[in-house]
């Protein structure tokens, strides 16, 4: 962590660990999200990639360690604090968490309203130049409900860039959506990091999608990271996880530990289950 | 054999009574800790003030036919059946008061509030539910926005504005109503029925007290709404029953209310 | 657009309510003769206040001057002591008398103020010295049936009572009117 590191890199996650009583989700977890950056988080599902998000979004606390955005420790901010590093970042959610009761057009304005005092004509330029971006622009009159899935999500990516952030946040943005507006988001996603200047951390379990935009992997399992590095080295990879989960091979060298671990986690929430009645 | 038995299902309903008891006062705390940060919030709600005007119109505006009806059949039905009564002893020109006296201290302020949570409560507790339930609070949390200022104090203002402008027009057209059974129905005497009425309502103890009445209701019913929306499991299920709790919860909260504050009023 | 609409909904939601509560204070209310400004507050003493109640009309040659504020029971003389609240605009000599009467043969009972002649006006805090309380029914059907002197058994028992029970609660002093008549007429029967 020296100046140099600092700089270099706007979001770092150091000896991070979090979980809740007995049940530790993440056990010491160290990353690093170099500036101007696509940088994936890839794992089973329930192996709390999202929950990091939310630490780095200030939305949870670590038990232990610290997430740092902009050499800020970020579970140490006060309220308006978080805010401010918040207005630096945009998320991305998984079903993409439009408002329901806003047009397309009033959604991608909703950051700039809230946060800046800019003339409504500003605003409205501003908007569909957002919406221009994701290809969107001639949908700005219609309600979230009238929107597929795909376009949904696009709709929440553009309100993601609407401040121009410097940190964008994907929580799975391919899940649940057919090839075409998969390849669109995951064009996107390298153009936009690359137009904004920003640094994007995807949160994914889609390999093929992510190995053709990520710059940097890192594979999170059992509360640690078991394994980091660029798409190409990670295809390479001899580790037996890496391996089969890159392959998406039903049976691999070492499946039985994987399947372990959520075995166990699965009899321990039967247990809990059955005490809590 | 059969004695342990009976023993471990005796235990099991002692837990649960206990679970649910202690679930109800940790709700309670959790209720009251969203009051107190909707009303620390308010400030900043406030300078959006047009949220909450949008609010007023999903609350008050779009409960205004339902509870105007209401008002209108409560009044005709309060003076047909004050009207026979009272007939008996002969002071059929005492329905004036009748009438005006039981919309302004109870009925008004009262079936407002029940048609309130049945009407505005449950869309609020359903609409604050799905945004959970889909996103849009965390999104909005993310966005640096509190969501408590944005979309929980805009709707409780709205709601404690709404009620008791809801409740006068229910005793107001609850009067009208009653004026229409009582004066050309049955034939009581239009100058008795309002002078009566003139004669033994009170501005401050009856009409204003009426008002106060519904403002606390206002503030129990969106709180209630509110809270039950804000705490929902975020599935379906959650949502739905969070729904049901809110009609339960406020109509029970209107009622011991409406007790307290009556006693509390009458010993003034 | 769309906003535009609203506010002029809410801003008829909001006339409606305000034109409502108006409406009742004016035509319901009748604001102007109950809701009375400033007061002064004076006192009167009475033996037997029968159904008297807090908030009941004070009256004068017919017109409310006042409501009856407070009434309460004073443990050393046994009387119950009643709070009128005046118009300030109407002022009454010291030796006004107050009466206890009702409206109509059974309806509720008020407070008549009859003017006297002297020159010092009452004040916030003094006390109305000539009083006469509510009248009874019992009390006239037994001095109607039996021409006895006016504190017979019965009739002085229950004054005590409804002055003791509680002297707020005016549901007390109901009773006492409803069921006595009662034992007036039947307990005379068996000698």
């Amino acid at each position: 962590m020296t100046p140099n590191t600092l700089a270099q890199n706007i979001v770092e996650i150091n000896n991070l660990s979090f979980g809740y009583k007995g049940r530790m989700l993440h056990q010491g977890i160290n990353m690093v999200f170099p500036r101007g950056k696509v940088v994936a988080i890839m794992g089973g599902s329930g192996s709390g990639k999202t929950t990091l998000l939310r630490l780095i979004g200030g939305q949870l606390k670590p038990s232990k360690g610290e997430a740092r955005v902009e050499g800020q420790i970020v579970h140490q901010q006060s309220r308006d604090g978080i805010y401010k590093l918040r207005r630096k970042m945009g998320m991305l959610f998984q079903q993409g968490a439009l408002f329901t009761d806003l047009s397309v057009y009033e959604n991608v304005a909703f950051p700039m309203r809230e946060h800046t005092d800019l003339p409504e004509s500003m605003i409205h330029d501003l908007v569909l130049m957002k919406l221009n971006a994701v290809g969107l622009r001639g949908a700005h009159k219609l309600m979230p409900t009238e929107l597929s899935g795909g376009m949904a999500r696009r709709v929440a990516l553009a309100r993601a860039i609407a401040l121009d952030p410097d940190i964008i946040m994907y929580d799975e943005p391919f899940a649940g959506l057919d090839p075409i507006s998969m390849g669109v988001i995951c064009g996107l996603i390298r153009t936009l990091n690359d137009a904004l200047g920003a640094t994007s951390i995807i949160v994914s379990h889609d390999v093929k999608e992510t190995f053709t935009i990520a710059d940097y992997v890192y594979f999170v399992a059992n509360g640690v990271v078991v394994a980091e590095g660029t798409p190409e080295d990670l295809r390479k990879s001899t580790l037996p996880f890496v391996h089969q989960f890159v392959h998406g091979e039903k049976d691999g060298p070492v499946p039985f530990h994987y399947a372990a671990g959520d075995y166990a986690q699965d009899l321990l929430g039967f247990e809990n289950a059955r005490q809590g009645a | 054999m059969i004695r342990s038995n009976i023993l471990v299902g005796l235990v099991r309903i002692l837990r649960k009574i206990g679970h649910n008891f202690s679930d109800r006062i940790w709700r309670l705390g959790a209720g009251a800790r969203l009051f107190g940060l909707t009303l620390a919030y308010s400030g900043e709600s406030f300078r959006r003030f047009h949220l909450t005007i949008r609010e007023v119109y999903f609350t008050g505006v779009m409960s205004l036919i339902i509870v105007l009806v209401s008002a209108f059949f409560v009044g005709m039905v309060l003076a047909l059946q004050g009207y026979y009564t009272l007939q008996k002893y002969g002071s059929s020109e005492a329905i004036g008061v009748l009438v005006a006296l039981s919309l302004l201290r109870e009925l008004g302020p009262v079936v407002t509030a029940l048609l309130f949570a049945g009407r505005a409560g449950t869309a609020i507790t359903a609409e604050i539910g799905l945004m959970k339930a889909t996103e849009q609070l965390s999104a909005m949390e993310m966005m640096a926005v509190s969501p408590i200022a944005r979309v929980v104090a805009p709707r409780f203002w709205a709601g404690v504005i709404a009620m008791p402008i809801l409740a006068t027009l229910f005793s107001m057209v609850g009067i009208l109503g009653g004026y229409l059974v009582a004066v050309p129905l049955i034939g009581v005497d239009a100058g008795a029925f309002w002078s009566q009425m003139q004669a033994n309502v009170d501005w401050r103890f009856d009409i204003l007290n009426g008002v106060i009445k519904s403002l606390v209701f206002g503030v129990a019913c969106t709180m209630i709404a509110l809270f039950e929306g804000y705490d929902a499991p975020p599935t379906a299920e959650g949502v739905s029953r969070a729904t049901t709790r809110t009609v339960v919860t406020s109509s029970l909260a209107v009622l011991g209310l409406d007790f307290a504050l009556t006693s509390f009023m009458i010993s003034m | 657009m769309e906003r535009t609409t609203i506010d002029l909904w809410v801003g008829i939601f909001v006339a409606l309510g305000l034109a409502a509560l108006l409406g009742l204070a004016m035509k319901v209310g009748n604001l102007t003769t109950s809701g009375i400004g400033e007061t002064y507050t004076v006192t009167a003493n009475f033996e037997n206040i029968g159904g008297l109640k807090p908030r009941a009309p004070v009256k004068s040659a017919g017109v409310v001057v006042g409501r009856v504020s407070d009434i309460t029971f004073d443990g050393t003389t046994f009387e119950a002591v009643v709070g009128l609240s005046i118009d300030k605009r109407y002022a009454f000599p010291k030796d006004t008398f107050a009466n206890i009467y009702t409206a109509g043969l059974l309806g509720e009972q008020y407070i008549g103020l009859e003017a006297g002649g002297d020159e010092v006006a009452l004040v916030n805090g003094d006390k109305i010295l000539q009083t006469q309380d509510a009248v009874v029914l019992e009390k006239m059907i037994s001095q109607f049936l039996y021409n006895k002197a006016s504190e017979s058994p019965e009739a002085k028992e229950s004054g005590e009572g409804v002055a003791k029970t509680d002297t707020n609660s005016t549901k007390a002093a109901d009773d006492a009117l409803g069921s006595n008549p009662l034992d007036a007429m039947t307990q005379p029967a068996k000698p």
